[in-house]
């Protein structure tokens, strides 16, 4: 099934946890924040939001900046 | 402590000279320059993870965490909407609820959307934020955005990145006059005398990133604005001399042997 992950179409097998979805790309939670569909998801619900087809992922960290 | 502190939203921070972290040459310079800058606040910005880049270097491992407070921006949002969002997803990373609000209104100069600025400070005050916004040096969009719930204003002092330094000091003093959150002049530092100028000026605090992270020896600059911006604030709180149009002798008149002006003839 196809959802949008950081602007991009992306394959994934079914519906996954984001917390799955962060370990299958190898990303540490710790140092991201998750938007889902526009929400941002807060990071004790990462076990618990299902990301389905044709949702939006936008997983951002920080960079340098002024 | 330092006996004059900056304090921001009731946080007091020792260091009146707040750095940013982009551009730098690598990340080893930018936390060698954070270190002579003194800072105990620098800004981030806040972007997708790129899903391709295996390294496992974050820019969190250069900063230090122990000094440093992180103060995420929202730079490169053109709308209040894109503001919003961005400052949600930087609370959420879980370091604070403390935002440098951007909401850029041209691309070329980068000023900001007084605006969008306005009413992204407006919902984000109201969701608990503590709302750091970058705005023009216009003394009326800054009493609107105290009014609002800013905990400081931040007029720029040119475009940012321009190295063009305080374009226009006297809003700055107007706006320094009227304000009653810290002022921390923010954009278009060039080199150590902008930063001591608007600290003269009466300005709480400077930020700055292109100055230090591109100059040729970031170090050395960074080192050179820790003492502008203290220069700067000891001048201030000194309470200068007023500038006038003629002369007023530094040495005293009476007992010159040399004879009387206008007219005057020594010897027979």
């Amino acid at each position: 099934m196809t959802i949008r992950l950081n602007g991009e179409p992306y394959e994934i097998a079914g519906p996954v946890t984001i917390s799955a979805l962060l370990a299958a790309l190898n990303i540490d939670p710790r140092i991201v924040a998750v938007e889902h569909n526009i929400v941002v998801v807060k990071r004790h619900q990462y076990d618990d939001t299902e990301v389905r087809e044709g949702d939006e992922i936008e997983i951002v960290r920080f960079v340098g900046g002024g | 402590m330092t006996s004059d502190p900056l304090i921001i939203a009731g946080r007091p921070f020792a260091s009146r000279l707040v750095v940013g972290t982009g551009k730098y040459p690598s990340n080893a310079v930018m936390a060698d320059a954070h270190r002579a800058s003194g800072t105990d606040m620098v800004t981030v910005a806040v972007r997708r993870v790129n899903l391709s880049d295996k390294s496992k270097e974050s820019l969190i491992d250069y900063i230090d965490r122990d000094r440093i407070f992180i103060l995420p921006n929202t730079a490169g949002c053109y709308t209040a909407d894109d503001a919003i969002r961005t400052a949600r997803l930087a609370r959420e990373v879980g370091l604070s609820n403390w935002v440098k609000l951007e909401v850029i209104g041209d691309e070329r100069t980068l000023f900001p959307d007084t605006v969008a600025l306005l009413e992204a400070t407006r919902v984000l005050v109201s969701e608990g934020f503590v709302v750091l916004p970058y705005t023009n040096d216009d003394p009326v969009i800054c009493r609107k955005l105290e009014e609002a719930g800013a905990a400081a204003v931040m007029p720029l002092g040119a475009p940012i990145g321009s190295g063009l330094g305080i374009q226009n000091p006297n809003n700055i003093r107007i706006i320094k006059d009227q304000s009653r959150v810290p002022v921390i002049v923010d954009a278009g530092v060039g080199t150590a005398s902008d930063a001591a100028i608007a600290m003269e000026l009466g300005a709480d605090g400077v930020l700055m990133n292109t100055a230090i992270a591109l100059a040729e020896d970031p170090v050395a600059m960074a080192s050179a604005m820790k003492l502008a911006v203290e220069a700067g604030r000891l001048a201030f709180r000194a309470g200068r001399i007023p500038k006038r149009s003629h002369a007023a002798a530094s040495s005293p008149m009476e007992g010159r042997i040399a004879a009387a002006a206008a007219g005057g003839r020594t010897g027979a």
